[in-house]
């Protein structure tokens, strides 16, 4: 199985624990992530409010560098996910952005026709293509005992892509059943971690992050598992700010889900990188499976 | 000899004429086409006075075919049939050219629309030259009848046919009959007790000399067509022989094995493996739930068995196909709840305090599993607040966009009994309070003074996820007031989300059983939905109840009684008439291959073994014309409908077509290209 991959900023910089991770947890399963030459940055959130046209060409871009033989392209961040497909659809629905941003691509020689690349998410890849029977078959460190809450965040599920249920996603939940994680119902799976909100107002960011982190120490969850560098980023690097702006004493570890995945895998946590986190995660993780996670622990 | 064709063109009021101009199709009519002698435009055509005007043109210009456009055959072919027939011409001489649904309604452009009416009365003209005059033949109704569904519905129409003197046959899936009614506690508005009502029907129908009644039984098969049809019923094995058992209940009572009762109960209750729904269950004869019981499970117990003092438990019992053979059908096989558990933010199945309806039905029903105590899953705990979601899964795009009709009045309901039976905080969350029955309105005003919460908007979500300390240990419901234009939490101990009624999980299966089609969202569709509600467009088959549509129990006893009428008139009449549009086999030219014996969905064609040929029931063929068009030899022909008529009709909505220059005498088609 070969994918086009697209690693997006975010997992160049701040949250290589994710890239790497999710590379060599592609090793152990079995999948080519072939990283798209030359891609750019998908614009983020900012991008899309400022200049629709302009934010959509920039994206499309990255799928029309897409080669003919690449036809599913996978995108780990829940932004640069959402505004790929979102990218597609636009073109796919109307006519008239199709052409304009096909103009704009025709400057650097480039064309895209939508639906010529798929594109999907990691946690699909890894949900559906992979599926239950080779995950089981591939676990070396079952994750019985530690207690998994899977945040999901708001761009991922949403606009209605189709790959999980919009307002109550279970992929996740199911996928860390599979490797005998004990998943906590978290009520908050789906709702929204602020975004760049700590910059400019951060009473009400700091309050979306305390229900997060709250929700998950009333399930007696060990630890969150994200899916998105930047729900990772306001839940690990600004727990110390919203404890002490609520007066509480939050110590929730926040780890991308690959990391935790690679570790039932039998992977090492510096080959996941395990420990790159704010709020470590190693101790937990140890505490709960026992013996440090090594190669040969099975 | 040249026929003379009369062509007769409707303005339908301003339906047709507002688009199409038809004083011109009929000059286009009559100076265009060979063989017409007469052509008009009429404001009504379907008016006394239109029909007469065929009738006096038939007698006095001669006229031996007729084509009248207007609107469809389905609404008005009879009567201009019956016009044909007043002016001493053959009714099979007439076609009808739909220049409404197919023209005027779907076209913007005048112009186009009014060539595209000449091109259908063009291909109509030229297509009735070809028609052949036709007799329909009569067959004997049968009188007994089906009915198919045992719940308030089909208990109605059950009634009142077999207290009119007609036999019924009634098949019920489940154990007893009674259906959903036999599970509420109370009826809307007027508050009185669901059961005390229907039972008296039930018994009625268990008891009644001329109804023969199946439960625990399914429609297998459907054969025949209307007056006679075969059915074949899948009796399901009870296991406890039906005659010798005198319902003493003690098999139940002793029956070790306990299980949630997912069907009557609605999962709030027990039952045992060998069980009767409810104490009044119709017919008082148990069955044995296979999956359940330990002898099927293990090959040890027989309890049962050992203590039935008639000796009537069988635990060899198969299945049984029982024949029977009525003249009409009634379905009435009602509804299904809608799955909560599609819509995961409102917490059903994982949230313990987040209920359905029907489990709140069964909750403060006194016959039900806490005799009408309303309490939480643990048992004791009365609840001091409580919301009630309406909506869930109706007039929703992600899942039904219809409105399911009684939900408002069933949570007004809910809030009544919640009120007077806990005192309750009552939160009712509403998109729009839908009243508009008879006595209803009343009701909500009622409730509005009871002091029960309305709150308009769409529940966003309901959760267990604290943010403030009076949320503790409560079930938060989290929606926007829209009177308000603010986010509100509300903390609650108890959700009750009022489900979208569905169609049968099996309707469309049903519905390719008997032949009539169902809506998209898979609601059987009625012949016409103002003026013929509860008859299809398959002759003999009649729908009542929420098979239908989502409706209450008034308007389901009404379409139960409708349906019963109008088998009742059938029976009557005793005689129905089979339209003589039906299939013939050239039977010298038949090879005997038997490709068409089994493509016809009728089994209306029969094989003749001595003479190697096959040959069609004219009274079993419907006209569709498949065995037509797959007999390898072409010997098949459709009356009505055979190669000279559509070939010439094809020719006459070509009427204007060019054929391409410079290729003399090139194949037709090239002519339809070139159009």
């Amino acid at each position: 199985m070969k994918y086009a991959y697209y690693p997006g900023c975010s997992l160049e910089a701040g949250s290589a624990a994710y890239d790497v991770s999710v590379r060599a947890v592609a090793k152990v399963l079995g999948f080519e992530l072939e990283e798209l030459d030359d891609w750019n940055c998908c614009g983020a959130t900012e991008y899309f409010s400022q200049d629709e046209l302009v934010a959509t060409s920039v994206i499309a871009r990255n799928l029309a560098i897409c080669r003919p033989d690449q036809k599913e392209l996978i995108a780990p961040c829940a932004a640069c996910f959402l505004n790929l497909k979102k990218t597609d659809q636009l073109m796919a629905e109307h006519s008239e952005v199709r052409s304009k941003v096909n103009e704009a691509l025709a400057a650097g020689g480039l064309h895209y026709d939508p639906g010529q690349v798929r594109v999907r998410h990691l946690l699909d890849l890894i949900y559906t293509d992979i599926g239950e029977a080779a995950l089981r078959e591939k676990i070396k460190q079952p994750l019985t005992g530690l207690r998994v809450a899977p945040y999901y965040g708001c761009q991922v599920v949403r606009p209605m892509n189709g790959f999980d249920n919009t307002e109550y996603p279970m992929k996740m939940d199911e996928l860390f059943t599979w490797l005998g994680a004990e998943v906590v119902d978290y009520p908050v799976k789906a709702h929204c971690c602020g975004g760049h909100m700590t910059q400019i107002s951060e009473g009400a960011a700091y309050e979306l992050i305390r229900r997060l982190l709250d929700s998950a120490v009333e399930h007696e969850a060990d630890l969150i598992l994200c899916m998105c560098p930047m729900c990772q980023l306001n839940l690990d690097a600004y727990q110390a700010l919203v404890s002490s702006y609520f007066q509480k004493n939050f110590q929730m570890p926040i780890i991308f889900f690959t990391q935790l995945l690679g570790v039932a895998l039998g992977l090492d946590f510096e080959t996941v990188k395990i420990g790159k986190e704010i709020v470590s995660a190693g101790p937990v993780i140890k505490a709960k499976l026992g013996a440090a996670p090594s190669q040969t622990g099975a | 000899m040249a026929e003379r064709v009369g062509v007769y063109v409707c303005h339908c009021g301003s339906n047709i004429a507002g688009k199409v101009d038809v004083a011109d199709v009929a000059k286009f009519a009559s100076e265009h086409i060979k063989d017409v002698v007469v052509a008009r435009d009429y404001k009504f055509m379907c008016s006394d006075l239109g029909q007469k005007m065929v009738e006096e043109d038939i007698k006095k210009e001669g006229l031996t075919r007729v084509v009248v456009a207007a609107c469809s055959p389905h609404l008005h072919e009879k009567t201009f049939r019956r016009a044909c027939s007043n002016g001493g011409l053959n009714p099979y001489l007439l076609d009808m050219t739909n220049i409404r649904e197919h023209c005027s309604w779907v076209h913007k452009d005048p112009v186009a629309a009014t060539e595209k009416a000449k091109s259908l009365v063009s291909a109509s003209a030229e297509r009735v030259k070809f028609q052949q005059p036709l007799e329909p033949m009569y067959v004997d109704v049968n009188p007994t009848t089906l009915v198919v569904g045992g719940g308030i519905a089909g208990l109605q129409a059950t009634l009142e046919l077999a207290d009119a003197g007609h036999k019924v046959v009634l098949v019920e899936r489940l154990p007893s009959i009674g259906g959903h009614m036999a599970q509420f506690d109370k009826t809307f508005p007027t508050l009185d007790c669901s059961a005390c009502i229907l039972t008296p029907k039930m018994s009625e129908v268990g008891q009644h000399e001329n109804v023969r009644l199946l439960t625990y039984a399914e429609l297998e098969e459907v054969t025949g067509s209307v007056g006679n049809f075969h059915v074949k019923i899948r009796q399901k094995a009870r296991k406890v022989d039906f005659d010798l058992c005198t319902g003493c209940g003690i098999c139940v009572e002793k029956c070790p094995r306990k299980v949630v009762d997912t069907e009557f109960e609605a999962g709030m209750g027990m039952r045992k493996a060998i069980y009767m729904p409810f104490p009044q269950a119709v017919p008082r004869v148990p069955v044995l739930d296979t999956e359940s019981c330990i002898w099927f499970e293990r090959q040890r117990c027989q309890t049962c068995e050992k203590l039935c003092p008639t000796k009537a438990i069988r635990f060899d019992q198969e299945d049984e196909i029982i024949e029977v053979d009525v003249g009409n059908i009634i379905i009435a096989t009602g509804w299904k709840p809608f799955d909560c558990t599609k819509i995961p933010q409102y917490g059903y199945g994982r949230l313990p305090n987040v209920y359905t309806g029907m489990e709140f039905e069964r909750l403060c029903n006194a016959a039900g599993p806490t005799s009408g105590k309303i309490v939480l899953r643990d048992g004791k705990t009365v609840p001091k607040s409580v919301a009630i979601i309406h909506c869930v899964g109706s007039r929703d795009l992600n899942h039904n966009p219809y409105c399911s009709g009684i939900c408002c009045m069933a949570a007004l309901k809910f809030a009544h009994l919640l009120i007077e039976k806990t005192g309750a905080q009552v939160y009712s969350f509403y998109i729009d309070i839908r009243t508009n029955q008879k006595d209803y309105e009343e009701f909500y005003q009622r409730l509005l003074q009871e002091g029960v919460h309305f709150v308009r908007g769409k529940v966003s979500e309901v959760t267990d996820a604290t943010r403030r300390p009076d949320e503790t240990g409560k079930t938060i419901v989290q929606c926007e007031d829209t009177l308000t234009g603010r986010q509100e939490r509300y903390p609650v101990d108890m959700v009750i989300l009022m489900g979208a009624l569905e169609p049968q999980f099996d309707a469309r299966e049903l519905g390719l059983k008997c032949g009539i089609s169902c809506s998209m969202a898979g609601f059987y569709t009625e012949r016409h939905p103002k003026l013929d509600p509860v008859a299809t467009m398959t002759d003999g088959i009649f729908i009542a109840g929420v098979c239908q549509g989502p409706k209450d129990i008034p308007a389901s006893v009404v379409q139960g009684a409708a349906a019963a009428a109008r088998v009742a008139g059938m029976i009557t009449k005793g005689k129905v008439m089979i339209e003589p549009i039906v299939a013939s086999i050239r039977e010298e030219d038949c090879s005997g291959c038997r490709i068409c014996n089994n493509m016809c969905p009728y089994n209306a064609i029969e094989f003749d073994e001595t003479r190697a040929v096959s040959r069609v029931i004219t009274a079993l063929c419907k006209g569709c014309g498949t065995c037509v068009s797959a007999c390898p030899a072409g010997v098949i022909e459709g009356a009505h409908f055979n190669n000279s008529q559509i070939f010439a009709e094809i020719e006459g909505a070509l009427w204007d077509a060019v054929p391409p220059a410079g290729v003399p005498g090139e194949s037709e088609s090239a002519g339809v290209s070139a159009s």
